[in-house]
């Protein structure tokens, strides 16, 4: 069944959200929804979006990627650079064809890598491709190769690494340390208005119910079921006749992509993008975000990224220090007591208290 | 050489029945404040020629503005106190007032001729290293009218380094001068054979010379130069690369023990690396405080102490978290990172966020210099002392009845078991040591690093290339991997730039792992898999 129960509640909810959140903000008297938490739920759906990619391969393939950001750090620049070019001459430096940075570190012409972002489609495809050409490539050698478990995670850390150690380089051509920010406006629409980031937060949360149905599409599906056999005997499945390596490569590069449209939702909405989205430390939050949640849930993953997203908001606002204690902590007792994640806990307890089994849990 | 001169001086007096040097020091001296500003000069360049030791007083009052001539004409040396002394036989002349008198002028022609002068004197000092700096002096400015100066001190000098370099400052002057031909493919030869910056200066006037032996003398000596300082350069690269290594090897050492043999990712182990640091700030802070005198103690009393600290922190860690996890690496992954952060924020609540400062003792401040290589002391002491940790490590896993256990149970729990060893308790020492090697490695990198909570995240990331490279299970392999990394490093930085040096390099790792998934020295056999 594509919809079960868990992942029908959730899209309820999150068209519940769609619904009141808009009419909450923008046509209620006293708008009960102020604009700024509009952008924060905004974001908090792509951190889900992204969790549901991590999830595909971790809960359904085995594959700890520890450098997931990198994914969602490339379609968030993809989509930066289309914004950029929407500033056109409006920068600090009114420059028609550059943009500010570049202006401000002396170059004469736009990088040929900057090509085709003035249009909007271009954009939108890279956002896509490069995510998704990187996981191809990377995954095409590491796959094939049999790089597996820790060694896989450990070099995708180092992938992700490599990548922010680039792009704080100036000579990039990618803003640098700053990244790139002021945009001004996206397919004409202000950035700054209201009415944009209700939109951005609806199509975030379209995207998230596209992703979630996408994902649940292919784990029920039959390559679904060996994605969850190679997870969980791989050699077995090899010697059955499965050519491992490509369902790997399919799923990690589906994964990505997946992340990247999270990327490029995101960076609209928060302002900015910068080489720090690519430090290790933000893809092993992602990480937590799905344990926590439950791994191989789907739904799990979504609500995990936001619960964790929440309590970092509030913590870091509240008590600053205890942060990083309460995340440390949760990455401890999560690991060690919350095996099933908090989904999973939660849906173990319903099913004791009917004292009914519950199929649906034995399908994870 | 004092000696040498009062012979000198003695022999003098007894030829000649009176003191000829003596009068000659004093008619230089009385000559002084006469004549224009080159004449000035002139006499300056006798007076160093004279080799008179008073004469290095005159010279350096005069170079100081504190030569004055009285009203009767005598010069005397003014200190700061307004006090004078006549300059030629020292005798007192009570402090005469300012007015009455006269500076002994110079101009900047004059101060050169000074400055020369002085360092012809300073060329027979009784101070090796006084001559030394004066030689090296000499052979920068090369002056021809100096030859015979420094001849006379290559005479009478014993010291073989000062030797040489005066015989090198000699062929430079000599270079400047019109000697014959023959005299100055001598000293071409000789300054070839040298080979670093200080020839080229000298050489390089005269690659275009009228003499067609010598300009072809001087092309092969500049080529010969340019082929040492290559080598110079690579010796010098390697060694930047041996250093880097050596730290590597330190920050990785211990993973190689939690991660290579015992297969548990600790992912806290850069924070237990900063608790090392900590404990030797910590350490230096009482030192300090208490016994100011043990400063230069301070590392060797913190090494014991951070070993325990992070140790005492790294069998917590075991007991408490990691114990649970044992088969399932990816969460053993989540819960030490999770570690990692509670360490970070408990070290930043406690000793706050900004680096801080760690001493070093004076032994391992400076450097020295090893023909064209300069070696600075810590991080010889560092690279030292990292080979030490890893031979002591090595020991303590071939040679000791624990690191028998500790090799037993890695290999085969159920069997190291059924013979009696206590599994659990080993787990705990082999992650106790590993963490306590991170926290020495902690004690080394204080030295060179900034003290600050975010200290370790900077070594996660390259001591697991280092461990994954060299091949997990294989303590050789780690000590191979982080040295050849880091001269890797090092040759690349030059031509690609210190940040894409290392990304090509992570690159590199990353695809070597794709040729070889077990690393440079893979473990072989049937364990491999398990």
């Amino acid at each position: 069944m594509l919809i079960d129960r868990r992942l029908g509640i959730f899209l309820a909810g999150l068209f519940v959200l769609v619904v009141v959140v808009p009419a909450g903000n923008l046509w209620l008297a006293g708008q009960p929804v102020p604009t700024y938490l509009v952008a924060l739920i905004g974001k908090y759906l792509c951190y889900a979006l992204l969790a549901v990619a991590l999830d595909l391969v971790w809960g359904f393939c085995g594959i700890l990627s520890l450098g997931h950001g990198a994914f969602f750090a490339l379609g968030g620049y993809a989509m930066g650079m289309y914004l950029m070019r929407e500033i056109g001459d409006r920068g600090v430096y009114a420059n028609p064809t550059l943009p500010d940075f570049m202006v401000f570190i002396g170059w004469k012409q736009l990088p040929w890598y900057w090509w085709g972002f003035d249009h909007f489609w271009f954009a939108a495809s890279m956002v896509l491709l490069v995510p998704g050409a990187l996981a191809f490539v990377f995954g095409w050698f590491t796959f094939r190769s049999r790089v597996a478990g820790v060694y896989l995670s450990i070099i995708t850390q180092a992938m992700t690494y490599a990548l922010m150690l680039a792009f704080f380089r100036n000579e990039m051509g990618f803003g640098g340390n700053n990244g790139l920010t002021d945009f001004k406006d996206v397919l004409g629409y202000d950035l700054g208005g209201g009415g944009t980031k209700v939109g951005l937060m609806v199509l975030s949360a379209v995207a998230l119910a596209a992703g979630l149905l996408l994902a649940r599409a292919i784990t029920v599906s039959r390559l679904g079921k060996v994605l969850v056999c190679l997870r969980d005997a791989e050699s077995r499945t090899r010697f059955l006749g499965y050519r491992v390596e490509h369902y790997k490569l399919f799923i990690f590069t589906v994964s990505a992509m997946m992340a990247g449209v999270a990327g490029a939702l995101y960076v609209p909405q928060v302002g900015i993008i910068n080489p720090s989205e690519f430090s290790p430390a933000n893809s092993i939050e992602i990480v937590i975000w799905v344990a926590l949640g439950g791994r191989g849930t789907l739904v799990g993953a979504a609500l995990g990224a936001i619960l964790v997203a929440l309590a970092k908001t509030l913590l870091t606002g509240w008590l600053p220090e205890v942060w990083l204690f309460a995340l440390g902590a949760m990455f401890v007792l999560v690991t060690i007591g919350l095996p099933t994640g908090v989904l999973g806990a939660l849906e173990g307890g319903l099913a004791r208290t009917r004292r009914a089994p519950e199929p649906a849990e034995r399908e994870a | 050489m004092r000696f040498l001169l009062r012979a000198a001086l003695v022999l003098l007096a007894l030829v000649g029945g009176t003191a000829a040097g003596a009068a000659d020091f004093g008619a230089l001296v009385a000559a002084l404040p006469a004549g224009s500003y080159s004449d000035r000069a002139k006499v300056v360049d006798d007076l160093a020629q004279s080799g008179d030791p008073r004469a290095l007083a005159v010279l350096n009052a005069l170079a100081a503005d504190d030569l004055k001539v009285m009203p009767d004409g005598t010069v005397v040396i003014v200190d700061d106190k307004g006090a004078a002394k006549a300059a030629v036989d020292g005798t007192d002349k009570g402090t005469p007032a300012a007015d009455q008198l006269d500076r002994v002028k110079v101009n900047n022609a004059v101060r050169r001729a000074v400055r020369t002068a002085i360092g012809v004197l300073t060329l027979r000092d009784p101070d090796p290293a006084k001559r030394l700096a004066a030689a090296r002096e000499a052979l920068r400015a090369a002056d021809p009218d100096q030859i015979d100066a420094v001849d006379s001190a290559l005479a009478a000098e014993t010291d073989p380094a000062v030797k040489a370099l005066l015989a090198e400052a000699r062929a430079a002057a000599v270079l400047k001068s019109d000697a014959p031909a023959a005299d100055q493919l001598a000293a071409i030869k000789l300054l070839a054979a040298r080979g670093d910056d200080a020839a080229i200066a000298a050489l390089a006037p005269l690659a275009g010379a009228q003499n067609p032996e010598i300009a072809q003398a001087v092309k092969s000596a500049l080529a010969s130069i340019a082929e040492t300082q290559r080598l110079w350069g690579l010796a010098q690269n390697v060694w930047f690369g041996l250093s880097l290594g050596s730290v590597l090897l330190l920050a990785a050492v211990g993973l190689a023990i939690t991660f290579g043999v015992m297969g548990v990712i600790n992912m806290a182990h850069g924070e237990l690396v900063m608790l090392g640091a900590y404990s030797t700030f910590a350490v230096q802070q009482v030192i300090r405080l208490h016994a100011p005198g043990l400063f230069d103690w301070s590392l060797v009393i913190a090494a014991p102490v951070a070993f325990v600290v992070a140790g005492a922190v790294g069998v917590a860690i075991e007991r408490g978290i990691v114990r649970h996890l044992y088969g399932r690496p990816l969460e053993t992954l989540l819960a030490t990172w999770g570690v990692s952060l509670i360490l970070q924020q408990a070290v930043r609540t406690i000793f706050g966020p900004d680096n801080r400062e760690v001493g070093n003792p004076g032994w391992m401040s400076g450097a020295f210099t090893l023909g064209q290589l300069q070696i600075t002391w810590n991080r010889l002491w560092i690279l030292i002392f990292a080979l030490a940790v890893f031979a002591v490590l090595l020991a303590v896993l071939k040679r000791t009845p624990i690191g028998l256990q500790m090799r037993a149970v890695t290999q085969n729990r159920a069997m190291a078991a059924n013979m009696g060893i206590r599994t659990g308790r080993v787990d705990a020492l082999t992650f106790g040591l590993g963490a306590g090697i991170a926290g020495l490695a902690g004690v080394a990198l204080s030295q060179i690093d900034n003290v600050s909570p975010n200290l370790g995240q900077g070594y996660i990331v390259d001591s697991f290339m280092v461990v994954v490279f060299g091949g997990a299970g294989n303590i050789w392999g780690t000590l191979a991997g982080a040295f050849s990394l880091g001269v890797a490093n090092k040759f690349l930085e030059p031509f690609a730039g210190a940040v894409l040096g290392k990304i090509l390099i992570l690159v590199g790792i990353i695809l070597f792992i794709q040729k070889r998934p077990r690393g440079l020295f893979a473990v072989k056999g049937r364990s491999v898999e398990a």
